[in-house]
């Protein structure tokens, strides 16, 4: 390999890539667009659910109880309602979401240890359900309470992000998300361009190596990949307050893990498709399943076991694991060497395939 | 070394059942500019191709420079130049940017880039340009600029594949005056076209049909061969005295051009006098006179020919 060459062709990629305005925009665009839609619309955790209230008991021990589910801010009080029957009629209508029925007997039910308090969701909306499932754990003990018990059945405290906030648990994620998207598309259809506009035919009647050729092609996009990991980062922790408890060190070898991955898958598909639409048709086809399984958006514990052996092969899936343990858990690369070392072997075989595939002939 | 550049036996290319170049030998000397003169589609850029390492040959010997070619096809590309048909350099790159680039790519020292770089940018009168971008040229333009990036490196060997066919004649000329200055200097060109009268200025050249190489030689050979069967007709009314003509024993082709038709005929013993006794009984006047063949003759007479054989092993 002559490394004055390798420069040569560096530097002529970058030189494209400014007056690019397009792919500049997305580079730039993509990672502060999605962390504002992400961050700020996507809220797992949901708060302030519309409810309505009927207290048949009317005692102050009732009335505690309702300001200590309103104070939870999972619910707000949008409607009054007298009976039970009136909630369930402002549910259908979907005026509310929640609605809380205290029962004329609450005190005697508190007493006796059955259910006081019922809450009734809407259950054609499995996050509303889950996020009224809150409300369930909440105690209904009062300090001065004459039955004051401190046995809660089951306590549940969350580590790393005791507030729940969805931010904290998908900013890292979206590092991933982002590279996923952008540097398969960019290598493949930076490629694919230059055939298309005939330039390749050029570039392969020259004394370039296939090695010079995809390496050169492929390291400014790699830089480019680390800056969106920094925008993303330097956002997350200003806008959402994600911590960053791991090292900075790690963060970055963890990025550059996957941006290599997605650069030689990128490259991969290069080599196959025949078309910049192609390359695009193909760079999806790997793109929704790594939002999908990896993840990022639904836990890996709860997909059936041949979604996770699909999973275990997206690179994503192995980032999201390294970043979600280096930023929130403060645990380092090499506590989670599995999936460093899946990375590696991934980078690997596409690279290996990708010079394979790619021939200088056009036959 | 010998005084061949290309050499190149029973050279056959398929793409599945199509086959696109048929068994071409091809001999091409070095220091002289060689045309490849065909339409499209007969194969003259896929023989290119081959003869440069970028599609490999279903069948025959290729030895391009003392090199044996698919097999030593790396090596080839430090001594070629390839301008492919459509232009291949980077649109979105200025024209020195272009050059310096190629000028790397190709392994020039660095002093050397510098000097070579100035020095093709005035040869190719690209000086005031030098900060355009390459898409951004006129078609005259970017035809040089193609021609200095392909000899950036000097190489002893040229492959041109249609480099005129979108510029206009005054740029085309200019063009063909580089190519004789390059060969002047020792370089080897092979240079595809469809015009006939680039043909002409090729110091050799070989006609192709559908794939076969259907003549070859120097224009003066070429059409040499076909002294005396070539005539003029200056007739009254063109359109009946070529239907008249064409159907006449010995005719192998009548083309108009203007008002006058260019009669073809299938050997030389024919005469004036023959077309003018054709003329007369097909009660037609006309004025005929015997001219001396052209390219475009020895094209007709070549692709008839093949178009026979064809028949024939059908």
């Amino acid at each position: 390999m002559n490394l004055r060459r390798l420069w040569a062709i560096m530097i002529k990629e970058l030189r494209q890539l400014r007056r690019d305005r397009v792919t500049l925009a997305m580079i730039m665009g993509m990672p502060v667009l999605q962390l504002i839609l992400f961050g700020y619309a996507i809220n797992l955790n949901l708060r302030y659910l519309p409810a309505a209230v009927a207290d048949q008991s009317q005692t102050a021990g009732s009335r505690a109880a309702v300001q200590d589910l309103l104070a939870s801010e999972v619910i707000e009080q949008h409607a009054t309602a007298q009976t039970p029957q009136q909630l369930i009629d402002l549910l259908r209508q979907g005026r509310i979401s929640v609605g809380i029925a205290v029962p004329p007997d609450f005190e005697r039910r508190k007493l006796d240890g059955r259910e006081a308090i019922q809450v009734m969701v809407d259950g054609s909306d499995n996050v509303v359900q889950s996020a009224a499932g809150q409300l369930a754990q909440y105690p209904l003990n009062q300090p001065d309470d004459f039955h004051a018990t401190t046995e809660t059945p089951i306590s549940v405290v969350s580590f790393y992000n005791p507030e729940r906030r969805s931010a904290v648990n998908i900013v890292p994620g979206l590092i991933g998300v982002i590279l996923t998207m952008t540097m398969v598309l960019f290598t493949a259809v930076a490629i694919v361009r230059e055939t298309e506009r005939g330039n390749m035919e050029l570039l392969i009647t020259t004394p370039v190596s296939r090695t010079e050729l995809m390496i050169g092609k492929v390291l400014p996009y790699a830089g480019i990949g680390l800056i969106q990991t920094t925008l993303v980062l330097l956002l997350g922790a200003w806008l959402f307050q994600v911590p960053l408890r791991g090292s900075l060190w790690d963060v970055y070898m963890a990025a550059s893990l996957l941006v290599l991955a997605n650069l030689s898958l990128g490259l991969l598909i290069s080599t196959r498709a025949k078309s910049q639409f192609q390359a695009m048709q193909m760079t999806f086809f790997v793109f929704l399943p790594s939002i999908l399984l990896s993840g990022f958006m639904f836990p890996f514990a709860g997909m059936p076991t041949p979604a996770q052996w699909i999973a275990e092969l997206l690179p994503l899936t192995h980032f999201i694991r390294l970043i979600r343990g280096i930023m929130l858990r403060g645990a380092d690369l090499s506590d989670l060497w599995p999936d460093s070392l899946a990375l590696l072997a991934f980078i690997a075989v596409m690279l290996t395939l990708s010079i394979r595939l790619f021939h200088k002939r056009l036959d | 070394m010998t005084d061949t550049a290309i050499h190149a036996r029973g050279l056959t290319k398929r793409f599945g059942t199509l086959v696109a170049v048929n068994a071409v030998t091809l001999d091409v000397p070095r220091a002289c500019v060689y045309g490849f003169l065909g339409p499209n589609g007969s194969g003259k850029s896929t023989t290119i191709r081959m003869l440069c390492g970028l599609l490999t040959p279903t069948e025959g010997d290729i030895e391009v420079l003392g090199l044996h070619i698919p097999q030593q096809a790396e090596q080839l590309k430090r001594r070629i130049g390839y301008m492919t048909q459509k232009f291949s350099l980077f649109d979105d790159l200025s024209v020195r940017q272009n050059l310096e680039f190629l000028a790397t790519v190709q392994g020039l020292s660095r002093q050397r880039e510098k000097s070579r770089v100035a020095e093709l940018l005035k040869r190719y009168h690209l000086d005031d340009r030098q900060e355009q971008l390459a898409g951004t040229l006129s078609g005259g333009q970017k035809q040089r600029l193609a021609l200095a990036g392909a000899t950036v490196h000097d190489p002893e060997l040229l492959l041109l594949d249609e480099p005129t066919s979108a510029v206009d004649p005054e740029s085309r000329r200019d063009f063909w005056e580089k190519l004789f200055e390059l060969a002047d200097t020792g370089t080897t060109i092979l240079v595809s076209t469809h015009y006939m009268d680039e043909a002409e200025r090729c110091h050799r050249l070989a006609i192709l049909d559908r794939g076969n190489l259907v003549a070859d030689g120097t224009p003066k050979e070429l059409t040499g061969e076909l002294e005396g069967r070539t005539f003029l007709v200056r007739a009254n009314s063109p359109r009946a005295a070529r239907d008249a003509l064409a159907d006449a024993p010995g005719v192998l082709s009548v083309a108009q051009i203007g008002n006058e038709l260019r009669v073809l005929m299938r050997d030389n013993r024919a005469t004036v006098d023959t077309l003018r006794s054709r003329l007369a009984s097909a009660g037609l006047e006309g004025d005929t006179e015997a001219v001396s063949p052209s390219l475009e003759d020895v094209f007709v007479v070549a692709t008839h020919q093949q178009q026979q054989r064809e028949e024939q092993a059908a």
